[in-house]
């Protein structure tokens, strides 16, 4: 694989941009590999990336029903932060908060990562002590935010409204490390990388069947034929749930729609994301000008990867007021994705029942922020059976009552 | 945007009108019952993408509970019923046979 640079972009300019490669291969799958992941979102494309780089294990295929990052990777707000207020949680999405900072020298591919602060709006006193104590936490476990005043806010961002009747702002927390990043780019630069180390990405290859053989996973059966393997790993998000069933057991989840819309591109007004979770609404604006905004989700299953519209009717209702300019913005786009929820608003990354088999979904509405350290840990623990930072997520903790409890801590389902 | 029909009031009631309350005709558990009971019914759930039978209250109506049959895959409605049954009533399972065929199994959970 030929290395990106800018010495290559003159090089390949001098000759009509005749001389790139194709950035990954597509091949016709074999007939068993060492491990299978399924899913070549974001985090399986970093859970295959790891056990690469950090485990040796290269003798792996990616199988895709759809196209490579073409389900919640392609869908999500970009959002990256690790402001959160259990330990488990702040360990895993700081580790890949700090893996996003490299990610793009460590790839070799342009991520985009933009550290260009995460604010939190405090717009009732309940959410004015939560943040507090979420501040107080991460000061604790290493992860830099502070809580700031109305004013540093107006300061940061001199086009929202301090001063609303129905949502006043009362302060925010605000992490100046958080940012976004450009999330096609992330599953392109580890597909890359992963077809690079000689692991196959296989799309348009929907599992069908998962086999097993005493107890133990011996491979999957899909659109392309039956592929043997002796791990597996499940990183499907929404539907993971269905590929349980395949492999005979059941997960905590249910999977409902979650939506998110674009503006036209204006000149820049806004250069940190802002999460407002009393009114369910978030925004940045993106390299090209559009205002990136996220809603709520949608509180019954489905699957059709498109949301009620009266949700987006609250999300910008309740943004406008916030930020009074908006009312003029026209909407450009807007789409639906399938997060997995699970009941404590955490992640699982776990052994199942099924030996062999591992599962790495839950993410629910919250899943880019995480990739690189998901993958991470799920790598670390498809690889050596256990691993520090996925301990707290295992299927286990449910019957154990033992929770990683974030819905409470942020007020708000993200 | 989804509409379900109240069986007890008759109202056609678009979704802001009506609060989603999850799976349907999950059996409680009792202080008997092992670990693993416990646990399945407290947070394991059917998330089919398919037909899926699940609790609503008519919140900004009536106020009452009822179950909705529907397809997760394409929201199309397949019946509503009374909150007051174990297992789905035959008119609903049959309408369900009739428009998807090839599912296994047409009893309720």
């Amino acid at each position: 694989m030929k290395r990106y640079s800018a010495f290559a972009i003159v090089r390949e300019a001098a000759r009509h941009h005749l001389g790139w490669q194709r950035a990954w291969t597509s091949p016709e799958p074999r007939a068993s590999y060492d491990v299978v992941i399924v899913g070549a979102g974001g985090h399986g494309l970093a859970t295959a990336y790891y056990l690469g780089k950090n485990f040796g294990i290269t003798n792996v295929a990616i199988l895709e029903k759809g196209w490579l990052g073409g389900g919640n990777t392609g869908r999500n707000t970009t959002i990256i932060r690790s402001n959160y207020l259990q330990d488990p949680s702040a360990a895993i999405y700081e580790k890949a908060r700090s893996l996003y900072e490299t990610l793009s020298q460590d790839l070799n591919y342009n991520v985009m990562f933009s550290p260009r602060g995460v604010m939190m709006l405090a717009q009732t006193h309940h959410e004015v002590r939560g943040y507090e104590r979420t501040a107080h936490a991460n000061a604790l476990q290493g992860v830099e935010t502070e809580f700031i005043s109305p004013s540093r806010v107006k300061e940061l961002v001199p086009i929202i409204r301090l001063d609303g009747p129905r949502y006043p702002v009362l302060g925010a927390l605000w992490q100046p490390r958080g940012g976004t990043a450009r999330h096609d780019a992330v599953a392109w630069g580890y597909a890359r990388a992963c077809s690079d180390m000689g692991m196959h990405i296989i799309q348009q290859c929907e599992v069908t069947g998962i086999r097993s053989e005493a107890g133990r996973v011996s491979g999957v059966e899909t659109s392309k034929g039956a592929i043997g393997c002796n791990r597996l790993g499940l990183v499907a998000s929404g539907h993971s749930g269905v590929l349980a069933e395949m492999a005979g057991f059941r997960l905590p989840l249910e999977s409902v729609a979650l939506q998110a819309l674009v503006s036209e591109p204006i000149k820049p007004i806004m250069d940190v994301v802002v999460m407002a979770n009393t009114v369910h609404g978030y925004m940045s604006q993106s390299d090209k000008g559009e205002m990136v905004i996220g809603g709520g989700a949608d509180g019954f299953n489905n699957y059709t990867q498109r949301g009620s519209f009266h949700h987006i009717e609250e999300t910008v209702r309740a943004l406008v007021e916030t930020f009074p300019m908006l009312s003029r913005l026209k909407m450009l786009r807007q789409w639906g994705g399938i997060v997995d929820m699970t009941g404590d608003r955490s992640p699982i990354l776990s052994k199942t029942p099924l030996d062999g088999c591992f599962v790495n979904c839950g993410w629910g509405t919250g899943g880019f922020k995480a990739i690189p350290g998901s993958g991470w840990g799920m790598a670390e623990l498809m690889a050596k059976g256990h691993s520090p930072l996925t301990e707290a997520f295992s299927l286990a903790r449910f019957r154990e009552g033992r929770f990683v409890d974030e819905s409470v801590a942020a007020g708000v389902a993200h | 945007m989804l509409i379900l029909n109240c069986p007890y009031c008759g109202e056609s009631a678009d979704e802001t009108e009506l609060a989603p309350g999850g799976e349907a005709h999950l059996r409680r558990e009792g202080p008997e019952s092992q670990d693993e009971a416990f646990e399945s019914y407290l947070f394991h759930r059917s998330n089919p993408k398919g037909v899926h039978f699940e609790r609503w209250r008519h919140a900004f109506g009536c106020g009452k509970w009822f179950i909705a049959a529907r397809c997760t895959a394409t929201l199309e409605v397949f019946g509503t019923y009374a909150a007051q049954t174990s297992c789905p009533p035959q008119e609903i399972v049959d309408k369900i046979s009739e428009r998807r065929p090839d599912r296994r199994g047409a009893s309720g959970s």
